[in-house]
């Protein structure tokens, strides 16, 4: 059961990340993105992560992809032009990014065997153990990412406000 | 059945890896931000993978801050967004070249 969830979900995954690169129209992409937050979300609570998955799609497919499809409306923007794009990226992003995938692939089936597998249910993170967590050994990091969204939300709003 | 631990680290790599190629071949600005918002999902994934191999709880709070600086970033950069659209009248990266060499 577990292999068939991860089969089918991870085969989302994938199918709509090759979507948001392929559609020419942001707002195709979006929701591709969309999908594959969704489709992230199933994996999460696969792996016993039951905070992070709710998390994952109320933050991440809800309020920031609403702010990305926002401002995709606001700004009307229409198919992407294809332009030639930068000839090092192609000649050399290409084969680097082909080896990176190749050596990285190479280096976790060395590491992590098929045997040390994962199945639905041994491990559970609990939401209340991670909020313990957050409010003991990362209280500090916890109190200076509210500080770190107190000047984004007043960085956006000085950026983005029209000049009298 | 069980699923291999290492079959969530690859198809995080995978969804790396093309996160990485639609920032280099991506023409939009809108949708090489969305690029980078794949990479981040794609190492969230591997935060919560460590996590269940190592039995620690913090990978996941990680993730949740990974989260937290993700929706700081998609924020500030909406908002340069929108204002170098209102300067130029382009999303086109082609276009914004003024401080490349």
């Amino acid at each position: 059961m577990d292999k068939v969830l991860f089969l089918i979900f991870a085969g989302i995954a994938l199918g709509a990340a090759v979507n948001l690169l392929r559609s020419r129209h942001p707002i195709h992409s979006a929701l591709s993105l969309i999908g594959v937050m969704g489709a992230l979300a199933v994996l999460y609570l696969l792996l016993g992560a039951e905070f992070i998955a709710a998390v994952q799609v109320i933050v991440y497919a809800g309020a920031i992809m609403v702010l990305f499809v926002f401002t995709i409306m606001l700004l009307n923007v229409g198919a992407e032009v294809p332009t030639s794009g930068s000839m090092l990226a192609r000649y050399l992003g290409i084969p680097l990014l082909a080896l990176f995938l190749l050596q990285l692939v190479r280096l976790l089936l060395g590491q992590y065997p098929p045997d040390q597998a994962s199945s639905f249910g041994t491990f559970v993170g609990p939401t209340e153990k991670i909020g313990r967590l957050l409010f003991t050994q990362y209280l500090l990091p916890f109190e200076v990412t509210s500080v770190l969204i107190l000047v984004a939300v007043m960085g956006a709003v000085v950026l983005a406000r029209r000049k009298p | 059945m069980t699923v291999p631990i290492s079959w969530y680290l690859i198809l995080s790599a995978v969804l790396f890896v093309m996160g990485v190629a639609g920032f280099l071949f991506k023409r939009n600005i809108i949708t090489i931000f969305m690029s980078i918002e794949l990479m981040l999902n794609a190492v969230n994934l591997s935060f919560v993978a460590f996590s269940y191999v190592l039995r620690q709880l913090s990978g996941q709070v990680f993730v949740f801050f990974v989260m937290v600086v993700a929706a700081a970033e998609a924020a500030v950069g909406l908002a340069i967004i929108i204002v170098v659209f209102r300067n130029r009248d382009s999303l086109n990266v082609d276009d914004i070249e003024l401080m490349k060499w």
